[in-house]
């Protein structure tokens, strides 16, 4: 089956949604593609036990309003199926969607760096827990030690809190330098400066980094570095992430540049490639105010509102400023490429260890001694470690860009066939 | 309330909850074992990392994308 749309946007959350939106008025045929059950993305994911703030609920009902905007929930892409064609997948199987704009919303994941016993059971990305929670994760009455670096871990320990956790510690590897030069200039931005008295807990300690997370079976305890200092602590959960980075993936599979580590767009949030747009965190992580402010941009560009999209730069210029602060206060410590040992496992899919791989070239040399990044998650989360600890840029995406069914890669080979 | 089996045991959780919800609430938390032989959980929580993929009705999906149904059959074991 293959549908037909004036504007693809992949990706649901804050950035998508707002394409959406912006575009909807021009009475274009709108497509929303996004891999979870319900819109929102990572920061409004909706759940059993998520509290959607008034935002995220005006924006659902804005797009549930808007007839022309069609939301495909539970579905994936899967490859670049031909010019302006794209393969998804969804429960009931494989189709096409062909388009004449593309706008990429495709977010950002964390960076998971390995440490030794980081593959036990309670182990969780920051932001992960906070999204198994949301979705109904039990975590009442357990020890939850918070860990990484960035805004996230006090979202993420308010949400456990919130959620019955026992929270023991927050462990931010930035210093209380930074930290206090990026509180200094939070009142630039009142709406975070809020934010972040809300989400403060007495818990959060600077200078400091898991070394490792402790226990046989399941996680019994975290081994941290306080300011120098070695400290135990006995819990049940630990959720550790070293801030995000970009999914450029689809980008690169479409042929769009990539620039730092995201995919690069003008001031109109176009792509290198004629057609295609990008927005939100996919371009570079910023939050959800600068999501929203380019997911309007690029949904108005899309349709050629070229004055809309001038009249948002302001604002975009205000969340980008934001944006440059939080990158440059939570810049990662070059120490924290020293957590993993040697018989820690990096690739989590392949179970290939640190040391297997420290003395290779490249990416390509370690994967074709290793297999390491050749699993299931195609080097989403090790290729991003291996970009921290080694400087090797990330892999090349492949097709089928996420795991599929042979009955969609049937599909796929037919479509190439015909072509 | 809807009910599942998980690893053949049944399994009955409220509306909205997510299969990786389910694998704590009715077992171990585990998701699958790794090709070292680790039992491993869900990791990232939004569909990168494929830790959490488990056997829903003989087909591979990710327990954190996937809400619980009626009458859905679970499997960790692979």
């Amino acid at each position: 089956m293959t549908r037909d749309f004036d504007l693809l946007i992949i990706g649901a959350g804050p950035a998508g949604m707002a394409a959406a939106l912006a575009a909807a008025p021009s009475g274009a045929r709108i497509a929303l593609i996004d891999d979870n059950p319900a819109p929102g993305g990572q920061i409004w994911r909706d759940g059993v036990q998520a509290q959607l703030p008034a935002g995220a609920r005006r924006y659902r009902q804005a797009l549930a309003a808007a007839t022309n905007v069609q939301l495909f929930h539970s579905t994936r892409v899967v490859a670049v199926a031909g010019p302006r064609q794209l393969l998804l997948e969804d429960e009931a199987g494989a189709w096409r969607a062909r388009y004449a704009k593309l706008i990429l919303c495709t977010g950002a994941r964390e960076l998971l760096l390995p440490f030794p016993g980081w593959t036990l059971t309670g182990v969780t990305g920051a932001g992960g827990l906070q999204a198994l929670i949301k979705g109904g994760v039990p975590v009442a009455g357990e020890r939850l030690v918070v860990a990484g670096s960035g805004p996230l871990l006090l979202a993420s320990a308010a949400s456990a809190k919130k959620a019955g956790a026992r929270l023991q510690c927050i462990a931010e590897q930035a210093p209380l330098a930074a930290l206090t030069s990026f509180a200094l200039q939070l009142p630039r931005w009142p709406g975070k400066l809020l934010q972040a008295a809300q989400l403060f807990d007495h818990q959060y300690r600077a200078d400091s980094h898991v070394l490792a997370a402790l226990g046989s079976e399941r996680l019994e305890g975290v081994r941290l570095s306080q300011g120098g200092k070695i400290r135990e602590i006995p819990c049940e959960r630990l959720a550790c992430g070293f801030g995000l980075i970009p999914n450029t993936q689809l980008g690169q599979a479409l042929g769009c540049r990539i620039a730092d580590q995201a995919i690069a767009v003008d001031d109109w949030q176009a792509c290198s490639r004629d057609g295609h747009y990008a927005a939100g965190e996919c371009t570079g992580f910023g939050g959800s105010e600068l999501a929203l402010v380019e997911g309007a941009i690029a949904g108005h560009a899309a349709v050629g509102e070229q004055d809309q999209v001038r009249a948002l730069w302001p604002q975009r210029r205000r969340w980008q400023a934001f944006a440059d602060q939080l990158a440059r206060r939570f810049a990662l410590a070059p120490r924290l490429r020293q957590l993993a040992a040697a018989d820690t496992l990096v690739c989590r899919c392949e179970d290939v260890s640190y040391g297997e791989i420290a003395g290779r070239s490249d990416w390509v040399d370690a994967k074709l001694h290793s297999r390491c990044g050749m699993g299931a998650c195609q080097g989403r989360v090790c290729g991003g470690a291996a970009e921290f600890l080694f400087g090797w840029p990330a892999p090349a995406p492949r097709t089928p860009l996420s795991p599929a069914r042979i009955d969609s890669l049937v599909q796929l080979a037919e479509a190439n066939e015909a072509d | 309330m809807i009910e599942l089996s998980l690893n053949g045991q049944a399994l009955q959780v409220a509306d909205g909850y997510t299969v990786a919800a389910a694998l704590c609430l009715g077992g171990d938390g585990n998701s699958r074992t790794s090709v070292g032989g680790q039992r491993r959980a869900p990791l990232c929580g939004m569909g990168v990392c494929q830790e959490c993929r488990v056997s829903i009705d003989g087909q591979r999906r990710l327990a954190c994308q996937t809400l619980c149904r009626p009458g859905m059959r679970v499997e960790t074991r692979a």
